[in-house]
């Protein structure tokens, strides 16, 4: 009987196809984990005299001087502000994609992803040839006896940069969580007394928190550490987190302050993950950690 | 007594289909009305109509003598057991009760007090902080009739409640059912294709079909004296068989008379005979027996066997007996006029045992 056992698992699939998943470890070390090890590295190092690298804390002082922390809270503010926005389109896009008929719904979800299909450069500078003085819209106004606007180059352009090119992240989980939803809660709610207001609020936005959470999270992360979007749209008066490390590696060759200001964007994105991560118990959101 | 729910000439049709042709229904206060069929028959259509959740094409439907339409569900004082339960998984067992009294803004205490009373009424006391993904079906279920009934419902609507619960179960789940409707003193309108719980726990049965009422009474009106064939097929299982009308208390089938207790059919009129198969007593050796046949099969149900017999003119008899019998014998029976039951042929008479066994 043991031995019956025995032989049992060694005839397991299961067991020997640990190996098929070995070139992705490869690639996780040697992509991933390696270049995260050398930014700490290049973050708690600088080279002195004599080409000698020494370990300090000066890269990591310097990182929380006001300047970035100035930026940081610039990037924080309009990162929210997006995501704020997003969600506030996104919902009721996704709430009613999932209310039409399959194929209605299909056809308008793909118009959603399709930009997604260009690469989002492109898409930015289309942006910037709509928006320029002398582009589309203005001459538009202009044909219509307007004043041209000044649209590039604002802060409401980045934010729209930042809406436009992300607005598809929250719409579509949201939209996969309401598919799930089963409707007889909403008809239940109805039934115990809630008219469509309160049925809104204590069962549905409820209900679709998963998807809310799972929304946010990756409107948010994205939008906080973006950087060629809003240079392009807001130029340097607008200068992003993201602009400000991407600065100091290709600009400044400053690789040592430039790891520094990454190693604090990565443990304040651990930092929010985890947080909504405990607002997400059903883990649906925890998937993309 | 006062009626509760009226519906008048109601009917319901979905894309050109009709669901419910012409209803007419009253149920009583404080009565047990349940309505019986097979699935797509119309019950919970009815229900939903009741509940606020489907509007009737034609006709009106009256909820203590108002008419209710265009009145949105959750301004009715109307609640419902759902098949599923929907019990709301983002919410503990104390909140998913309490939902209801909550919209109303009731006092805290009072919340708190009325859902506690309402754990010991279903006899989950101490379940309050449960997580209801957590509940076995019947205890979910018990929270689904607490959610509902802690609001204080004229009538209590009950779709196929006990319909996900094993056997054993749902038999305590409908004497308790039942009680609690006495103690109450609620309404409950019941939706079931179980032919028994319908007969166990109803005070009326509204019995349907392709949207049409077949005959409403009382659980024993129904089974005694079914109206047609329909009726007496999927209220138990039921012998039914061609048959003469030959003069007033003497039907003619299966190449005999028998004498019987209905009249006022016409001379010679083709009717249908209904006849139970406990009703039916057989003996071995056919020299007493006006009907005779030959055991076909015998099933040990438990309390009784279940018996299949040829019978001469080529109908197959099925008789419930506490005896057994050999497949092959001979056997014979007696018919007494109580024991059988005469119905106009209506057009429900293409509707078999099995298929209805099926649904």
């Amino acid at each position: 009987m043991k031995q019956a056992l025995h032989k049992n698992k060694m005839n397991n699939p299961f067991v020997g196809s640990r190996a098929f998943a070995l070139p992705y470890y490869a690639w996780l070390a040697i992509f991933i984990i390696a270049p995260l090890i050398l930014i700490v590295l290049y973050a708690f190092t600088r080279t002195g005299s004599g080409g000698v690298t020494v370990l300090t804390m000066e890269n990591i002082v310097n990182a929380f001087s006001p300047t970035y922390m100035t930026v940081f809270g610039r990037s924080a503010l309009y990162a929210l502000a997006a995501t704020a926005i997003c969600l506030a389109l996104g919902y009721p896009v996704a709430y009613l994609l999932s209310k039409m008929k399959a194929n209605r719904a299909a056809i308008i979800s793909i118009l959603f992803i399709l930009p997604m299909w260009m690469n989002f450069l492109l898409r930015t500078y289309a942006w910037r040839a709509l928006l320029d003085n002398s582009g589309i819209i203005n001459q538009l106004l202009m044909a219509i006896g307007l004043e041209p606007v000044q649209f590039l180059y604002t802060g409401g352009a980045v934010l729209f940069g930042l809406v436009y090119n992300f607005l598809p992240f929250m719409i579509l989980p949201i939209y996969s969580v309401f598919q799930k939803m089963d409707t007889s809660y909403a008809i239940a709610a109805q039934d115990l007394g809630a008219n469509r207001w309160q049925t809104f609020w204590k069962v549905t936005v409820p209900l679709t928190k998963s998807g809310i959470i799972s929304g946010i999270t990756m409107v948010f992360m994205p939008a906080m550490t973006t950087f060629v979007i809003t240079r392009l749209l807001g130029g340097s008066h607008f200068m992003m987190y993201g602009d400000v490390i991407e600065m100091q590696f290709l600009l400044m060759s400053e690789w040592n302050f430039g790891s520094a200001l990454a190693v604090i964007m990565l443990l304040l994105t651990i930092i929010f993950m985890w947080v909504m991560r405990k607002y997400d118990k059903e883990g649906e959101g925890a998937a993309l950690m | 007594m006062e009626h509760v729910i009226d519906f008048k000439n109601v009917y319901k049709e979905f894309d050109g289909v009709d669901v419910l042709s012409n209803i007419n229904l009253y149920i009583k206060q404080n009565e047990f009305m349940t309505l019986l069929g097979p699935s797509g028959c119309g019950k919970t259509t009815m229900l939903r109509i009741i509940g606020g959740f489907e509007e009737p094409t034609g006709g009106n439907v009256l909820l203590f003598g108002e008419n209710i339409k265009g009145v949105p569900p959750y301004k009715r004082r109307v609640n419902t057991v759902f098949q599923r339960y929907a019990l709301f998984p983002h919410l503990n067992v104390f909140e998913n009760i309490a939902f209801g009294l909550k919209l109303k803004k009731t006092e805290k205490s009072v919340i708190k007090k009325r859902v506690e009373d309402m754990l010991k009424l279903v006899g989950l006391k101490n379940y309050g902080d449960r997580d209801v993904s957590r509940l076995s079906g019947g205890q979910q279920q018990r929270i689904a009739i607490a959610r509902a009934l802690v609001n204080e419902p004229e009538v209590l609507l009950l779709d196929e409640p006990l319909g996900a619960l094993d056997l054993k179960f749902r038999q305590g789940m409908q004497l308790e059912l039942k009680r609690m409707q006495k103690s109450l003193g609620i309404t409950f309108v019941y939706v079931t294709h179980d032919q028994e719980e319908a007969l166990t726990m109803s005070d009326a049965i509204a019995v349907m079909d392709e949207g049409v009422i077949q005959q409403v009474g009382t659980p024993e009106q129904i089974y005694n004296e079914p109206r047609n064939s329909f009726v007496a097929d999927f209220i138990g299982e039921s012998n039914i068989i061609d048959g003469i009308m030959k003069a007033d208390y003497l039907v003619h089938f299966a190449g005999n008379d028998f004498k019987c207790l209905d009249r006022g059919f016409n001379e010679n009129e083709p009717v249908r005979v209904v006849v139970r198969p406990e009703d039916i007593e057989i003996t071995r050796g056919i020299k007493d027996g006006m009907i005779t046949g030959t055991v076909t099969s015998t099933l040990f149900m438990g309390v009784h066997y279940e018996i299949r017999l040829d019978g001469k003119n080529g109908f197959e008899w099925l008789v419930h007996s506490t005896d057994q019998f050999q497949i092959g014998e001979e056997v014979g029976f007696i018919l007494e006029p109580n024991d059988i039951h005469v119905m106009e042929a209506s057009s429900y008479d293409n509707v078999r045992i099995d298929d209805m066994e099926a649904v």
